[in-house]
């Protein structure tokens, strides 16, 4: 058995292509048993979000499956294969566990740390169990790419500061007051920027806002959106004296908000605090109202600056989780190694187990006037000598990393004693009790 | 048997500061909560220790330096345990233990043995002027530290950086409230502490107010905390200038504690030490 991949992403693919090839939750079960149809494909599971289309499969004929997939992906979407084979990229074995580690612990993201794709990999996988695509090896593999995506999360700090814009700027929000609920916000210019930061701040639990533009009719629709309050143009005097954060962003020419208003309105305020981010090319508050005590200004380039040193502070912690990826893939690559060994060693212990018990009954019904003591003895003799046998190739078989040493060893083994052909199935219930208990990695991520 | 409470609790104590230097340098809430219980054990030592050494010296144990530092170590550790419960201010401890741990060492080096009381401290007003006063002097400690940790945290803001110092500190409005309430608290107890004082001084000397300079200090910092309180009240005076004010009010505490024992001689010079 063999794990494989094969899929496009944001590296590799425009937004378009990524488009056009995605599988919509509702096209999923149709499109995952029209996968587990190809005759070489034993297990499977696709994700499919904006930044990246993959099917996961575990097969045993990975050259004829990886053929498969790609004429699946071409027939299902009906555009021909060279319009997307140069963006396709293929991983097997040990690089297609590494490549799924890396994809659940964000590393593989377009934004480096970013939560959401965690989930979407959990969807995939629940899709794939809800139609029964994914079996033993899926199961496993997915089980364990949750678990190091958990510790990715919890030994590095890798998602620990804000990236963007307006996540710097509740970060900071939330670092001078201490709840956003009881807080006002005053929105000033009604343009997309404002309403994305206000979202941001609504999500953090802000619930009074304010609204205000020279279009007053603009002013209203938006602070009917946000359950707020409108207010006029001329009267943001009055919306400075009751907001707590105001975030400008109009397109007027000149400033708005100058220093000695910002000083009168901080008296009537009685110098409650107050937290400016001017997102307006030109500004829209003048620079020096920065400095009036109590009162803090942030404009566009200051957030930028904040939210590119967070990104270069996450490249730093995503070498970390680079190295705790290696190890999960060298750990789940040995499991799978004893996956396959598991079943010979099984059956070779069964055949000379079978054997001895055998020629001992031979033996003891030639002998009836035995005692139990002697009995016991030839039972202990002979069990001792199986052991003694098998020993040195068992130990061989486990320590043996090699995957084409290890099937050479498997493969004469099979030869030499005639032990039933290998199957991974007969022991599928044996690893059923691990995966049970296995199972708290997935309700524990996050 | 005293003494070995108060070493029991001054390791306690030496402890938690490690484990709040970990918290600092690590940021694992783990750390912050072994940082609790470690000093809670501490504190639990440290009123051992306080208990027996009432009961073999026959008196409230603040009568010289040794005694005077180790009550006012275990006022703060026990005004920190407190502020936990209310505050989610879990750095504040990485601030205040380490304070509670230098008094310990100091009053650890001092003479240690209990001597027979002099007449004069012997009235029923000594404890309550005691504790009083130390633990508004602890509760002022904290009113410090929130100005210290606001300072830096405003810096922060202001010159626009987010660096691990600005994860660590809580937010503005948080220090500044947590500030003002145990501003509240403490101010209080100072007044009674004075009262107090100036009550047992008519009983002791003949005089309520004698002008000696731990009394004239006193007063010098019930003034600037009653500046502050007054300010803050009326003129809504907050977050800088409040943290500011608090942190030269505790200066004051410090000096009218610790200075005039040691600088300037009068009538609150019960022994050497």
């Amino acid at each position: 058995m063999e794990l494989l991949v094969v899929g496009l992403n944001h590296h590799t693919a425009p937004i378009e292509l990524r488009e056009y090839l995605a599988f919509p939750e509702d096209k999923m079960e149709d499109a995952l048993s029209k996968v587990c149809s190809l005759s070489s494909i034993k297990e499977s599971m696709i994700v499919s979000t904006c930044n990246r289309v993959e099917i996961y499969a575990a097969t045993r004929e990975a050259e004829k499956a990886i053929h498969d997939m790609e004429d699946f992906l071409s027939q299902y979407h009906g555009l021909p294969m060279r319009k997307f084979e140069k963006n396709l990229y293929t991983h097997t074995g040990r690089e297609a566990v590494r490549h799924i580690f890396r994809v659940a612990s964000s590393l593989d993201s377009m934004v480096l740390g970013e939560p959401q794709i965690l989930g979407q990999i959990k969807d995939a996988y629940h899709f794939s169990q809800q139609f029964k695509s994914s079996g033993l090896i899926l199961h496993r593999l997915l089980h364990r790419a949750f678990h190091v995506a958990k510790r990715v999360r919890t030994e590095t700090k890798i998602a620990i500061s804000a990236v963007s814009v307006s996540s710097v700027a509740v970060e900071l929000a939330e670092k001078i007051f201490t709840n956003l609920s009881t807080k006002t916000v005053l929105l000033i210019g009604a343009g997309e920027m404002c309403q994305w930061a206000a979202r941001h701040l609504i999500s953090r639990g802000v619930e009074r806002i304010l609204v205000t533009n020279r279009t007053y009719e603009r002013a209203v629709s938006l602070a009917k959106e946000f359950k707020g309050e409108a207010i006029l143009f001329e009267e943001m005097g009055q919306g400075l004296r009751k907001a707590d954060i105001v975030i400008s962003a109009t397109h007027s020419p000149e400033i708005l908000i100058e220093h000695d208003q910002v000083t009168k309105v901080m008296k009537e305020r009685k110098q409650k605090p107050i937290f400016f981010i001017d997102i307006a090319d030109p500004r829209d508050i003048e620079f020096k109202v920065g400095e009036i005590e109590n009162v803090y200004l942030y404009n566009i380039d200051d957030l930028q600056k904040l939210a590119v040193q967070n990104i270069k502070d996450r490249e730093k912690e995503a070498l970390k989780a680079e190295a705790i990826v290696q190890d999960e893939v060298v750990k789940f690559v040995n499991w799978y190694r004893s996956l396959e060994v598991t079943p010979t060693i099984v059956a070779l212990r069964k055949k000379f187990e079978e054997i001895r018990k055998r020629e001992l009954e031979k033996t003891l019904s030639l002998h009836p006037h035995l005692s139990d003591g002697e009995k016991k003895s030839l039972e202990a003799l002979t069990s001792a000598i199986i052991n003694k046998i098998l020993h040195a190739p068992i130990t061989l078989l486990k320590q043996t990393n090699e995957e084409t040493m290890a099937d050479l060893y498997l493969d004469a083994l099979h030869a030499l004693f005639g032990l039933p052909e290998k199957s991974l199935e007969t022991f599928s219930e044996k690893f059923d009790d691990q995966e049970e208990r296995e199972e708290s990695y997935f309700e524990d991520v996050p | 048997m005293n003494i070995h409470f108060f070493k029991l609790a001054s390791l306690f104590y030496l402890l938690g500061t490690l484990a709040y230097l970990a918290y600092i340098l690590f940021f694992k809430n783990i750390l912050s909560k072994t940082a609790v219980i470690l000093i809670s054990v501490g504190f639990a030592s440290h009123t051992l220790a306080l208990m027996t050494r009432y009961v073999e010296a026959g008196y409230t144990p603040v009568t010289n330096l040794h005694e005077s530092l180790s009550f006012f170590a275990w006022m703060i550790i026990g005004t920190l345990l407190m502020a936990n419960l209310k505050y989610k201010v879990k750095v504040l401890g990485a601030f205040l233990t380490p304070i509670a741990l230098i008094l310990m060492l100091f009053a650890f080096a001092l003479p240690k043995e209990i001597f027979p009381l002099a007449p004069v401290l012997k009235s029923f007003w000594h404890p309550f002027h005691v504790t009083f006063a130390f633990l508004g002097n602890a509760i002022f400690t904290l009113t410090f530290c929130c100005g210290v940790m606001y300072l830096i945290q405003e810096h922060q803001l202001k010159s626009k950086k987010m660096g691990a110092i600005t994860k660590r500190l809580p937010p503005l409005n948080l220090l500044d409230d947590l500030s003002y309430q145990s501003l509240k608290f403490g101010f209080p107890l100072l007044t009674l502490g004075i009262i107090t004082g100036a009550v047992w001084a008519e009983y002791a000397w003949g005089r309520y107010w004698n002008w000696d300079p731990k009394e004239t200090w006193s007063l010098i910092t019930w003034f600037l905390y009653a500046a502050l309180l007054h300010q803050r009240l009326t003129v809504g005076w907050r977050g800088r200038k409040a943290a500011i004010m608090a942190i030269a009010g505790f200066l004051a505490v410090l000096f009218t504690f610790l200075g005039v024992n040691l600088l300037l001689p009068g009538l609150h010079s019960y022994s050497n030490w």
